[in-house]
């Protein structure tokens, strides 16, 4: 049946256990990038929690929220992600991470390891299903947003 | 032969009043989604509409269409009376005294800020209390805030019980002297509950409050008499009748809309314009600033005669049956949660899935066909009463049959399969 083999590609596996089973849903004390997302559609809300080290890149990566299989899977694979990266390099996972769940035919960086690929692959899932694009890519966008709030504070 | 004519003359053929019949009377039913069946189980949302009403507009703009209330020739006075007839049509349909206690909006939502600005503004000071309920949509809540921060009125909510149904002695006890207006929906969105009129409007009249009721869920489904339930303002949407967007109804009581002041400003509203004053038309072209929807009355007014040609005697027990049915059938499924279990209810199955979101749910049960609602119905606050941040909501309408329940029932049973639960 096609409409199995389909939702399939969008509830895989992995996307389940991650669903399931969150990695990372907590709140660290040490946090020093906090962003909040909220999807107005569904009433979905996260937190993400960064730690930015004295070597400029991620220690700590984690979440809390309440979201679909879709939001909470994503947000739990981007915390897997996102660890020992650069701020620079997490917002480049971002765009990718945006074009894969939106472009037909998009590719990841070649630089990015075969697991972290795979991982984030299953995120295309979503293509075939514009509406729930933005349950992809929340974490991602409230990622980008603890960094740049971050920044421009400093900056100022 | 179209089961409903907007021919007048043909008004009692009540031939063959089954719902094979009738769903013939929708295009859209007829195709596939996904390549399945369509199952369109979200008609609180947004109704289907007949050919008859796509094709009373289509007539009407290929045939007699122009501006109204401004052309001496004869299409403009045509359409001018096509335009006013709809408006007795919706008069007679709610059972208004006259035609001039019905006021064309774009919406429910527009009803409602009409009667928030040109009333509330008026009526309404610091102290002054608007009552309104938990289960309210959106569009009942946020004109009420507008003007609360405008006029110092506050706004008291009325609770509901866990199956969904109204605390009338809560209700009871918030609605006193300080009360000015008490809003409330007639049929919840979420939950299907229908409300007790009659009591809370006993309860207003009795401290000389005004009543406001949001018909938006219940003229689909039920006979509305606003002289029996005796409100100063009832207000619906015509695309949930089965009529088309963008035009929506106000009945307020003659004496009401009189003393109320211009919403907005314009042509079509005014007797007299010099830039010193202006003087405005009697309710309701008070109201009707600028060229309304002209087309979309007309529809409108196809709708009701749609409806009212099936019959509501036909109607309610048909959708009874459906809801009865799928509330069964739903309930034996495990991990099931039925949000809104009042014994009055109307056309409405709230769910959760135990290890589901709505989200996930509504997504899966598209890909079988069946479209539902997922999310949080427009009623934030009743999501927070009863603790959920979505339901997946199955909605009843006229046209809907066995069918689209076994559909339902199979496509919940596969969400469980496919999200391994
Ligand atoms: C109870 C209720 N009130 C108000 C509305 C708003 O209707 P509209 O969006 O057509 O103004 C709706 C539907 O969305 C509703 O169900």
């Amino acid at each position: 049946m096609t409409d199995v083999s389909d939702l399939r590609d969008l509830y895989q596996e992995i996307v389940l256990d991650h669903g399931k089973h969150p990695r990372n849903l907590r709140k660290p004390a040490e946090a020093n990038r906090i962003g909040h997302g909220y999807n107005a559609m569904c009433g979905d809300k996260i937190d993400v929690y960064l730690t930015i080290g004295g070597d400029g890149r991620i220690s700590d990566a984690a979440f809390q929220g309440q979201g679909c299989a879709i939001s909470t899977a994503s947000a739990s694979i981007m915390t897997e992600t996102l660890k020992g990266r650069t701020e620079a390099e997490a917002k480049s996972l971002y765009e990718s991470v945006h074009a894969l769940c939106t472009e037909e035919g998009a590719v990841l960086p070649d630089a990015l390891d075969d697991d972290t690929a795979d991982r984030l692959m299953v995120l295309a899932g979503v293509r075939q299903y514009p509406m729930r694009v933005k349950c992809a890519t929340l974490a991602w966008h409230t990622m980008q947003a603890a960094i740049d709030g971050q920044a421009s504070e400093v900056s100022t | 032969m179209s089961l409903a004519s907007i021919d007048p003359r043909s008004r009692n053929t009540r031939v063959n009043r089954t719902v094979e019949r009738i769903r013939q009377d929708f295009p859209i039913l007829s195709r596939q989604v996904h390549g399945k069946r369509l199952a369109y189980l979200d008609t609180a949302a947004s109704a289907q509409k007949p050919e008859q009403v796509i094709e009373a507009m289509n007539r009407f703009q290929r045939e007699d269409y122009a501006n109204i209330h401004r052309g001496v020739y004869a299409l403009s006075q045509a359409a001018t009376d096509r335009f006013e007839a709809a408006r007795a049509r919706v008069a007679r349909f709610l059972n208004a005294a006259s035609a001039d206690e019905i006021v064309f909006t774009r919406n429910t939502t527009e009803a409602i800020n009409l009667v928030a600005h040109s009333w509330g503004r008026k009526n309404l000071k610091a102290g002054d209390e608007i009552v309104l309920t938990e289960l309210e949509h959106h569009a009942n809540i946020v004109p009420w805030q507008l003007i609360r921060a405008e006029t110092g009125a506050e706004i008291k909510v009325v609770r509901i019980h866990d199956d969904g149904s109204l605390d009338l002695d809560h209700a009871r006890s918030l609605i006193g002297p300080r009360t000015k207006l008490v809003a409330f929906a007639h049929v919840s969105n979420a939950l299907g509950t229908v409300l007790p009129v009659r009591e809370v409007v006993r309860l207003a009249r009795a401290v000389d409050a005004a009543v406001l009721i949001d018909g938006s869920q219940a003229v689909q489904h039920m006979a509305v008499d606003v002289q029996a339930l005796d409100p100063d303002f009832y207000v619906f949407t015509g695309h949930k009748l089965y009529g088309p967007t963008g035009i929506g109804v106000l009945y307020g009581k003659s004496a009401r809309l009189a003393a109320m002041p211009p919403y907005q400003g314009g042509g079509d509203m005014i007797e007299r314009v010099t830039f010193e004053r202006t003087t405005f038309k009697p309710a309701p072209h008070r109201f009707e600033a600028g060229t309304p929807a002209i087309t979309e009355a007309i529809g409108l007014a196809a709708a009701i005669d749609y409806v009212e040609q099936v019959g509501f005697d036909w109607i309610g027990p048909h959708e009874d049956e459906l809801l009865a049915d799928a509330t069964r059938r739903l309930l034996a499924i495990d991990g099931l949660t039925l949000w809104g279990t009042s014994a009055q209810k109307a056309s409405v199955l709230s769910f959760t899935l135990e290890g589901a979101h709505a989200h996930d749910v509504a997504t899966i049960l598209d890909q079988q066909g069946v479209a539902v609602r997922a999310g949080h119905h427009c009623a934030h606050p009743l999501m927070d009463r009863l603790g959920v941040v979505a339901t997946s909501r199955a909605s009843i309408g006229l046209y809907n049959d066995p069918v689209d329940v076994e559909q339902l029932v199979d496509g919940v049973t596969a969400v469980k399969r496919i999200l391994k639960l």
